[in-house]
This record gives structure tokens, sequence and C-alpha cells, in this order.
């Protein structure tokens, strides 16, 4: 299978005052068509800068990413924020039909598209709500929503459950899941959550502490269609135990970095 | 706990009483008539000059000058401060400028605006458009400058361009400080124009209540401090019912006791 997702030797250095700031130093990675990854460091490691680099949003100091289209009019990436990027001033129907809008797509056919993913992430009775009338839990459905209904050839997701209280985590992986498997786009998801990770990915790839490096990756071993259920599952356990046993040092070298 | 009929019991309870204290206080003496005509002779006079159009016609003239003068102003401060926010040199160029500007009272340089106006109806017009413009402008750039990088962020992501981005995000996501901008300007516009008016009118609400002064009488100064009142007030409920208008998504900001503070 080509790669997807081709991203070669990416640096990225702040200026800053004093000393430059080394996010990311020589990231390599290749995601092929239709897998799910995610990248799990602690807190700083340029994880974050790595997605912002993806989507065009910043640029890389040196190295390059490249991100295979083919489908004419499509757009390459859509980006899931943290739970506060979706517009106050626009209705839930507005806001996830924002990307086809900026696209140009006519507004029946974009509105059309839209009811159908606020359908599928279950707001459906919110369609001409305001987020302040939403919870926090259903905001982020909405930034789901808007990036899934934007039909990107990649899905970048930027620790859209980091926001939430535990109980509303759990439900929206479960439901990641199950949007997921309608297409099965190649996503790139960032976390600091372990299990989170292992539950949702194909493959979990780890970064160090400051600057960014990858450092190891696991396979993740249960089948697809997945759902909640894996987390009681003996391997599970496993698995996180080996990612936390490899992330650990890079967690207290990232506190001793930033105290 | 709180008791919606107690409260507005207590809201207008309070008014009342204090009206009867000042009433009592002048008919027993302890308040100087001169001074501070009795409330029942205040609003005796209001209706009288209710009833015979005098007050009509000055609120007319002052309300006219207002509104003019705040269109003009309003509409060119907008436009400065959208372009001042989003044109980083053209806001490095004009901001100290504006800001040393903007704390010279307006009032100060009435007389250079009669100089340069004349004595007619276009020097009140631009005072109040000069100082309604300090304000917008002002509130309008630090709007736009303030408006949510992460908004901008997603914006980019899901490809805005130059004037999408204006349009979708920069313009809603200013609009509430705008609005403030606004509410403040309408209240130093009507500041303005009494002080206006005091000396360089022959009608308005400020010259009714100068001339009322140099007749002395009091009781027609207070009819006059009602009708400001009262025009304050319909100013403050019209920005408000406009903005909610506006920006259907806010929550209502209808001040309520004790939990918000609308100075």
């Amino acid at each position: 299978m080509s790669a997807k997702i081709l991203i070669s030797d990416v640096t990225k250095i702040y200026p800053g005052q004093g000393r430059p700031l080394v996010a990311l130093d020589r990231v390599s990675l290749q995601v092929p068509e239709g897998e799910f990854v995610c990248v799990v460091g602690p807190s700083g490691c340029g994880k974050s800068t790595l997605l912002r680099i993806l989507a065009g949003l910043v640029p890389c100091s040196s190295g390059s990413v490249a991100i295979a289209g083919g489908r004419r009019g499509k757009p390459l990436h859509s980006l899931v924020f943290q739970e506060y990027a979706i517009f106050p001033w626009k209705t839930v129907l507005q806001n996830v039909a924002f990307g086809l809008q900026m696209r140009g797509v006519a507004r029946p056919q974009r509105e059309a598209t839209a009811r159908e993913w606020i359908g599928r992430v279950g707001l459906g009775d919110f369609t001409d709500a305001y987020p302040r009338q939403l919870s926090g839990g259903m905001r982020q459905r909405v930034g789901i929503a808007r990036a899934f209904a934007n039909d990107p050839e990649v899905l970048l997701m930027d620790e859209p459950l980091g926001a939430l209280d535990a109980q509303t985590r759990l439900i929206l992986m479960d439901e990641l899941l199950r949007l997921w498997e309608t297409d099965r786009k190649t996503v790139v998801y960032v976390t600091h959550d372990i299990e989170e990770a292992i539950l949702l990915g194909d493959r979990v790839v780890l970064m160090t502490a400051r600057p960014g490096r990858l450092k190891a990756e696991f396979a993740v071993p249960f089948a697809r269609p997945r759902g909640i259920e894996v987390m009681g599952d003996p391997a599970f356990a496993g698995l996180s135990y080996q990612i936390w046993e490899a992330l650990r040092d890079e967690a207290i070298a990232a506190m001793g970095t930033r105290a | 706990m709180s008791d919606p009929r107690r409260d507005r019991m207590l809201a207008l309870g309070a008014p009342a009483f204090l009206v009867g204290l000042w009433e009592v206080a002048i008919r027993t003496g302890v308040l100087d008539a001169r001074f501070f005509p009795p409330p029942s002779l205040v609003v005796l006079t209001f209706w009288r000059l209710l009833a015979d159009g005098t007050l009509a016609a000055h609120t007319a003239a002052s309300v006219t000058r207002v509104l003019a003068g705040f269109a003009i102003g309003a509409a060119a401060g907008l436009a400065a401060g959208l372009a001042m926010g989003t044109i980083r040199s053209l806001r490095v160029a004009l901001e100290p400028t504006i800001s040393a500007l903007y704390v010279i009272p307006k009032v100060a340089i009435l007389p250079l605006v009669m100089l340069i106006f004349g004595l007619g109806e276009a020097s009140k017009i631009a005072i109040i458009a000069i100082a309604t413009f300090f304000i917008v402008v002002i509130n309008t750039t630090a709007a736009v400058v303030g408006v949510e990088p992460l908004y901008i962020e997603a914006g980019r992501a899901f490809g805005a361009r130059r004037l999408q981005m204006f349009a979708h995000i920069i313009l809603p996501g200013a609009l509430p400080a705008i609005f403030t901008g606004m509410r403040l300007a309408l209240g130093t516009a009507l500041i303005v124009i009494i002080a206006a008016e005091f000396v360089a009118a022959k009608d308005g609400i400020g010259y009714f209540i100068w001339f009322a002064w140099n007749t002395l009488r009091p009781e027609e100064m207070f009819a006059g401090f009602i009708v400001i009142g009262a025009l304050g007030m319909l100013s403050y409920e019209a920005v408000r019912r406009i903005g909610h208008r506006v920006m259907p998504w806010l929550e209502d900001d209808r001040p309520r006791g004790g939990r918000e503070d609308h100075g």
C-alpha cells in the first residue's frame, strides 16, 4: 500500500528570545491509506505542532510533509480541535456546513450533507441551536461532524476529547469508532491518553520529550470493527502497560524541563 | 433566596419612598424649595410642558442632532476600526494618535468646532460625530484584534480565504465588543449634546435646561432632567434590542439585580 501521508525529516524550530526552541527533531512517519494512527507523547513534546504542520497552519523549518490527494474538489485535510473551536455565532448546522461553504458548495447541498452528519452524531434535535446551548460533549460532536462533513482525504485530530470529563470521553470514543467505520478515512490522532490511543488506533506512535522525536511504535492487535469492550481484554492492559513503560521516562523528562 | 415579587416591590418601592421623602423635606422646610422644587410641582410642570408641545420640540431637536452625529461618527469609526484591526501597519501608524486625541474631552474642542462649522446645526452634529467616532474606532479596533485566535485558526484550517475570514470569523467574533463601544458612544453622545446645547443652541433639551436656569425656573430644569433620564434609558434599551437581533447567539444580557452591573 502506498503512503497516504508522508512525513519526511520534519524539524520545527521556534526562534524565540535567547535559545531557539527545537519542537520537532527530524520526525519521519508514513501512514498508509485507511490507517488510524495515534500519536502519544508527554505534554509539550511537539505532537500538536506536528499536526498543525500537517494541517498547513504552521510551516516546518526543514523536511517535508505530503498528503496524497486524488479526488477533485475535496480538501486534503480537516482538523478537529480541542473543545472550543466551533464558532459560537453559528448554529450547529452552520458550523457543520462551514468547510463545505468555504469551498463554495451550494447551500442546499451543503446543508443536506451537514444534516446527515448532525444526525450521525446524534444532534438532530439541535440542528438550529447555538453552541452555548450545548454541553461540552455535544460541542465536540459538532467539531467532529464539521470535520467529517468536509469529506477530507485525511482527518487530523488534536486531543479532541482532552477537555471532556471521563464518562463523556468514553462515550465519544465509542461514537468516534462507529463514525470512522463508515468510510475508514486515514486519521492522525494526537492524544496524551494511552488507553484512548489503543482503543482508537491501528498503530500507536510514541514521541519523546522535547525536542520531539519518534521513539517507538506499537501495532494494536484488536480487530475492527471495535468497541469499548476491548478495554476489558487482558491484552489491552498488557499493551497499555508496555506503552507506559516506554513513555514514563519521557513524561518525567518533560516534567523536568517544564518546571 | 430571590423572590421575584419581593424584588419588584423593592425596586419600585425604594424610589417611590425617596420621592416621598423629598416632598416631605421641602414641606417641612428641610430642603430649600428655590433649588429643589417639590416633586408634585415637577410632575405638574412636566405635564404642562408635555401638553403644550414644548418638551416634544426640544427633545426632537436634541434627538435629531444625536442621531445624525452618531450615524456619521459610528459609521466612520466602524470602518476605520475594522481597517485598523485587520491591517497591522495601519494600526501601528494611527493608534498612538487616536489614543492621544481620544483623551481630550470632546466638550473642550466645541469652540473650535463652532469656529469651523459655524453656529448652525452642523457644529452640533459635528461634535457628536467626533465624540462617537473616537469611542467606536478604539473599541472596534480592540474588538477585531481581540478575536479569539483559535477561531481564526479554525477558519484557516477549513480553507477560509481573506474575505470569507472577515465575513465569517472576524466580524461576528468582534461584534459583541463593537456593540459595547456603540453603547458607550451613544451614552457619551447624550452628554455631549446637552453640554453643546447649553452654550451653542437656540433649542434642544440642553438649551431648555440652561434657559430654565437663566429664568430661575428650577421646576422646568427638573422636567428637563426627566427627559434626559428617559432618553438615556430608551437609547440603552434600543441598543440592547438591536444587539440581541444582530447577535442571536449571545446570552440575553438584560441586567438583573445582584448579578451584573451595567454602568
